[in-house]
């Protein structure tokens, strides 16, 4: 029998994170395959209702502590570590999310254990984990293999099926008592996004600007546009980082997560990162000269064209549609 | 009595005539020497530049715009009253200066210029013209001013001035004849004619009124003398030289005279421009043609050619002036040139299209005083984000697209024949293809249909694939003299590798830089480098090369196209260059019917795109537009003002021209620019924008 | 205030990355390298930090195809000190990584005190067994934090306030003493321009020190099976046609859905 495979529960504000269910769904296929325990661990502050969610685990790990906050990654590795040890834990899956940064490097060092960044996909094959991770940003997948099936794996967000990891079953929660070393970070305050801006993630209807767009005039047509179909305009990183648009309607990584009914992106070559914040919206309808990008991947429509010469013609046709 | 009219010998307030004048001319010259000495000194302390070679097409030069006022034409009117009152200040100023010897000398043996008679009638003629012109230009600046024209109480002043030495001079021809006697010898038709008009002048009252208009003559002549170089009528002054220091040379070089390395870091104050450039502010006489023909201010811009000139007139004159000859001039309390008199945004808004330096009489150079200054902006890494991403792709990529090297041939995919590797076998032309050809997804169908052309004529041409690089005249243009340097390295070590025998070219922008500014033909620049035969390399437009190809039969049409078109001339093949003609000789050949806009050939109007505004953010305009309530501006500052894009302006006058079915351009850019235009301006359905090429393949198949 | 900032070359994805014979690594012949994006912001965020507060910027960097350049674009932003660490770095991970970087300051060639700043860039592309920062500041002993968009410097407490970004636009302020390690996900402003003027020159009167360093045992210390592309997935249904087609085909979609109103 495999030892233990242990999931970093990630929460943020009391609420848990996707992610978290993600790797709990790959976790217990992983854990059935491997036929090991599955256990996963919650660090925090009045978290304990948090845990009750996360029932898919054979055993839940709670500390629940006043220093725990908003723990610095030094603090949770040294938690890790020390129940890891305890526990006899193999596998230990963290969310590659940016409030987990930093955990895994820093635990693989004090274990002295490999280190799995971007894993998109994990599978056992004879008795062993694979891994699938992705590198340059999506251009090329790499398989790894983990010697011993001992490691540390930062689970790309968006790659596994949350549902799978959420379940009726009521969680057999464990407490720790574990002592909280004295952190050298403090945590100040969170910094709320900049208000007085529509909020994306209640819109029905996106268009999402990219690269693409190529200059700041041209987001004029691009918001006459989602005024005609009645939406907001939100956008990829690049566009953001240009000041074209406020930090508030960026989607994916370091942006917001959303699901609208309809989300059209133009121009947007669609990078892992921003895919992350839309694949889940209802109907995706992308424009993108490259018939290749990688956005057309998680579109149910695409239009191989140049957005310029779509977007007059298709703000027309609506006016019309909608007078008609 | 010949001598009694002597205006000198007679005595004023006990002091005789002579000795006052002399007081008066002393003072005069003193104040008129002083400031030119001033100023001369600030164009000595400026960046040195070399404007003394070519000394023909000098004189050449200073015989068309000085004497013959050639560039003042394009609006004839007030241009004839110009020249008027050019030549008759010239007559007024010789007389002066041939009276002002018999004055200050009045033991001279000489008589005074107004005592021959055909000089006197030469007077009463000009003095009569002039009127009338400045007449003519009275109303024109009460009731017809043009646009930009500049308002102030110095022209009215040196209108007034003007007159006063006109009338001066009428009248005292006129007491003289009366004074005189109708009988004397020594008159003729002149005096004949104003005598009869002062009949009833007594004799003595006609002599001191004579007397009188002399000293009045004199007084006004100094007084003007000691006030036009403190004026904008320095313009008097310094305009000849402005031309005479004009460039001669090619128009499309903007090669950096003097040290490589002082130029490269432009200008930001008065003494790191050149002495030339300086002096652009006293030649010009704010009259405004450069204003009225800028595309960048007729669309609501900051940008004023002219004020840029005035505003760096008023920045030497104000930092200049105060500074001391041996120390720095900073920091002397004068508000900073960029920044503080000229904004940053102005500078930026400069599309290079000529249409200024095109129309200026006085031959100022507009667009080197812009890049000077935007080499210093880039200098300081002041650059808009979106162009400063630009130039990094430039320079990592050589294109400005920011895609791989590798795939700079690959429209050449979708063709049916393979497109030669010029550095692989030699062949006749080398085609430099250009970014915006090669990588834009809007303009490789036109690239391909040029190709095709150039296939079905049978011509041997080939590219150089990734060896091709941007050829830098945007950069340049830009500021960014050290990228430019680099490309243009780049681009001569892919072109030495490679065997042809000219060179053809799709985008002007290319053309005008490889043809001027890579030393190819022998052009401007310094840097020589001459394929291995040792010939100079021809560079062709492809417009010329099409128009060359029809002219030998290699190009044979199988139907006419029998419509209407508009053709827009390319700032960098039209203005810069001189190509009107070949493209219209194309257009005819095919059997298009040719409708010129009403502003064509050198008075074209630009789409926009040059001096790499394409990659700067161009405001929307405000009229008839959609909100933008998320957007924010880069500074803060909306420009309220913009009414209309240049290619928007441009789509409106070519849909007005009756019948028209396409606009034809020969310019990536502009098919870019134009089709953009097109759809924001609503009007597509009236017109197509069409490259040459497509109408020359679709005459061929 | 010293600040150190390591940087790391990344082979450029505007170029065709090709797998080489092995399929398991990339054809080097094809590959270009560029300075990773984060550890530009990471450069940027260093010289903006001592345009404010003062001090002294180094730049690290290993040896790597067109590195030059970039130690010396560096110079001419602002740092005071360009050091190359020569040798072949080929596969070396983020462990391996560290533990080079790290040993700078144990051979003297820099100081590590309460007064140094020790900036990288958060995750490169290529970051396969994680991110540089965090493993330095294990072997340093020195705190960290990554994703950061923001700093400030109290030098009399000898600390930094920095930002880090979670999602959802929602960041939170920390502090942390000195010495420490940030990883850096954007600086305040966008990296600045420096004309090639500038950079010409400074080749011409600067110049870049090589301090060597005795690679560590291992560049990585985990197996790669293979390298693939990702399937192009055809997920979509493409639409084609011209431009009416295509906004009449979309409309009608919209429609089915309910998506667009009369």
């Amino acid at each position: 029998m495999q030892e233990p495979i242990l999931v970093l529960a990630e929460h943020l504000r009391g609420a848990i994170a996707d992610i978290t269910y993600e790797m709990l769904g790959v976790g217990r296929k992983l854990a059935d395959d491997l036929k090991a325990p599955l256990y996963s661990v919650v660090f925090g502050k009045d978290i304990v209702p948090v845990a009750s969610h996360m029932g898919i685990a054979d055993s839940v790990f709670v500390l629940d502590h006043p220093q725990l906050d908003m723990p610095s990654p030094d603090v949770v590795a040294a938690l890790l570590k020390t129940l890891i040890e305890q526990k006899n834990v193999s596998l230990v899956l963290i969310g590659g999310t940016n409030v987990s940064t930093g955990i895994g490097p820093k635990l693989s060092f004090r274990l002295n254990l490999p280190f799995v960044n971007f894993c998109r996909n994990i599978w056992v094959k004879d008795g062993s984990v694979g891994l699938t991770s992705q590198l340059f940003g999506g251009k090329i997948l790499s398989d790894v293999r983990l010697p011993g099936n001992r490691g540390v794996v930062s689970v790309y967000p968006g790659s596994f099926p949350p549902d799978a990891g959420k379940s009726d079953r009521k969680a057999s929660i464990e407490m720790l008592d574990l002592r909280v070393e004295e952190s050298k970070i403090i945590f100040n305050k969170y910094i709320e996004p900049e208000a007085g801006d529509i909020d994306i993630t209640k819109q029905d209807i996106l268009v999402s600007v990219g690269r693409g767009i190529a200059n700041a005039d041209n987001i004029a047509m691009v918001e006459e546009l989602a005024n005609v179909l009645g939406g907001a305009v939100c956008a990829s990183r690049p566009v953001i980082d240009q000041g074209w648009l406020p930090l508030s309607r960026q989607v994916g990584k370091s942006g917001m997560t959303v699901k609208p009914k309809l989300y059209l992106s133009l121009g947007v070559s669609g990078a892992p990162e921003h895919v992350e914040g839309m694949k889940d919206s209802g109907l995706i309808i992308s424009i993108n000269t490259d018939s290749s990008a990688p956005i057309f991947g998680v579109s149910h429509y695409g239009i191989c064209a140049d957005l310029f010469d779509i977007l007059p013609t298709l703000i027309e046709e609506i006016k019309t549609h909608k007078s008609g | 009595m010949i001598i009694e009219m002597d205006p000198v010998t007679i005595n004023i307030f006990g002091v005789p005539g002579y000795v006052l004048f002399w007081v008066i001319t002393l003072l005069a010259f003193g104040l008129f020497g002083k400031r030119i000495f001033d100023l001369v000194g600030l164009l000595l302390r400026a960046r040195p530049e070399n404007r003394f070679d070519h000394l023909g097409r000098r004189a050449l030069y200073f015989v068309t715009y000085v004497f013959a006022q050639k560039r003042l034409f394009h609006e004839y009117v007030i241009g004839f009253a110009h020249l008027l009152i050019f030549w008759g200040f010239m007559l007024f100023a010789g007389t002066f200066a041939w009276n002002l010897l018999r004055w200050l000398f009045p033991f001279l043996p000489i008589p005074f210029a107004d005592e021959i008679g055909l000089i006197r009638i030469f007077l009463l003629a000009f003095s009569v013209l002039v009127l009338v012109s400045i007449i003519v230009a009275a109303i024109r600046r009460a009731f017809f001013a043009p646009p930009h024209l500049q308002q102030t109480w110095d022209a009215v002043i040196i209108l007034a001035l003007i007159s006063l030495v006109v009338l001066t001079t009428l009248f005292a021809i006129g007491f003289r004849a009366v004074a005189i006697g109708p009988t004397e010898a020594g008159l003729n038709p002149a005096d004949s004619l104003l005598s009869s008009i002062f009949p009833s002048v007594p004799a003595p009252s006609a002599r001191g009124s004579y007397l009188f208009m002399l000293w009045l003559h004199q007084l006004v002549v100094l007084g003007f003398l000691a006030y036009l170089p403190y004026s904008k009528h320095l313009h008097l002054l310094a305009s000849p030289f402005s031309v005479l220091f004009g460039n001669v040379k090619q128009a499309g070089s903007l090669d950096v005279s003097g040290s490589n390395e002082e130029s490269s870091t432009g200008a930001s104050q008065w003494n790191e421009f050149t002495w030339r450039q300086l002096l652009n502010g006293f030649a010009c006489a704010e009259c405004g043609r450069c204003d009225r023909v800028c595309p960048a201010l007729n669309s609501g811009y900051k940008l004023s050619p002219r004020m840029i000139v005035h505003h760096i007139k008023e920045h030497v004159l104000e930092a200049g002036l105060k500074s001391d000859h041996r120390k720095p001039s900073k920091g002397n309390g004068s508000r900073p040139l960029i920044g503080g008199i000229v904004s940053e945004a102005e500078l930026w808004e400069c599309t290079t299209c000529y249409a200024c330096m095109e129309r200026c009489p006085v031959l100022n150079e507009h667009i080197p005083l812009i890049v000077n200054m935007r080499r210093h902006l880039v200098g300081q890494g002041s650059v808009d984000s979106t162009l400063q991403d630009v130039l990094t792709k430039m320079s990592r990529y050589g294109n400005s697209l920011g895609q791989s090297e590798r795939m700079r041939a690959k429209w050449a995919q979708g063709l049916n024949f393979e497109v030669k590797d010029a550095r692989k076998e030699p062949v006749e032309f080398l085609w430099y293809v250009g970014d915006y050809a090669s990588y834009d997804s809007r303009i490789q169908n036109i690239t391909r249909t040029t190709a095709k052309i150039f296939q079905k004529a049978g011509l041997d041409f080939g590219i150089l694939f990734e060896g091709e690089r941007n050829s830098g005249n945007d950069v340049r243009r830009i500021g960014e003299e050290g990228l430019f340097e680099i490309l243009k390295e780049k681009n001569l070590q892919a072109i030495e590798k490679a065997q042809f025998k000219k060179i053809v070219t799709t985008d002007p922008h290319t053309y005008n830089t490889l043809k001027n500014e890579y030393g190819l033909n022998g052009g401007s620049s310094d840097n020589e480098r001459l394929p291995s035969d040792g010939n100079r390399v021809q560079v062709l437009h492809y417009t010329e090369l099409l128009d060359q190809l029809i002219r030998e039969g290699k190009l044979r049409f199988h139907r006419k196209l029998n419509y209407a078109v508009t053709y827009h001339d390319p700032c960098y093949l039209g203005r810069y260059n001189g190509v009107y003609d070949a493209p219209r000789r194309v257009l005819e050949a095919i059997g298009t019917r040719l409708v010129e806009m009403p502003r064509n050939r050198s008075s074209s109007y630009c789409c926009g795109a040059g001096g790499g505004r394409i990659w700067m953010s161009d405001p929307a305009p405000t009229e008839g537009r959609v909100e933008t309530s998320s957007r924010r501006s880069r500074d803060g500052e909306d420009q309220p003002g913009v009414k209309e894009r240049p290619a928007e302006n441009r789509i409106r006058e070519a849909v007005s021209l009756q019948g028209v079915q396409a606009l034809v351009a020969a310019c990536p850019k502009d098919i870019v620019m134009f089709q953009d235009a097109l759809k924001t301006t609503g009007n597509e359905g009236k017109l197509t924008v069409k490259d040459i090429s497509d109408l020359v393949y679709e005459a061929i198949e | 205030m010293d600040i150190v900032v390591f940087l790391k070359m990344v082979p450029d994805v505007v170029e065709e990355l090709v797998i080489g014979e092995d399929g398991k690594s990339l054809d080097t012949q094809s590959l270009r390298m560029r300075l990773s994006d984060p550890d530009e912001h990471a450069l940027e965020e260093a010289v903006i930090l001592k345009e404010k507060f003062g001090g002294t910027v180094a730049v690290v960097a290993m040896e790597a195809p067109e590195v030059e350049e970039v130690l010396f674009t560096a110079r001419a932003k602002g740092a005071d000190r360009a050091v190359k660490l020569p040798g072949d770095w080929t596969g070396i991970q983020a462990p391996a990584i560290a533990k080079l970087f790290a040993s700078l300051f144990s051979s003297g060639s820099q100081q590590l005190t309460a007064h140094t700043l020790i900036l990288l860039g958060s995750q490169a592309i290529d970051d396969l067994e994680g991110e540089v920062a965090p493993y330095l500041a294990e072997i340093l002993g020195a705190p960290y934090l990554g994703v950061v968009t923001g700093i400030r410097l109290d030098e009399e407490k000898k600390k930094a306030i920095v930002m880090k970004e979670f999602a959802g636009g929602l960041r939170g302020e920390f502090e942390l003493p000195l010495p420490a390690v940030l990883g850096i996900q954007a600086a305040e402003k966008p990296p600045r321009y420096i004309p090639v003027a500038k950079v010409r020159s400074i080749m011409k009167s600067a110049r870049i020190e090589t301090v060597e360093i005795s690679p560590p045992e291992i560049v990585s210390g985990l197996p790669v099976d293979r390298l693939f592309m990702p399937e192009v997935a055809g997920k979509a249904e493409m639409l084609e046609g011209s431009a009416a087609e295509v906004s009449a085909r979309m409309i009608e979609i919209l429609a089915e859905r309910g998506l667009i109103g009369r």
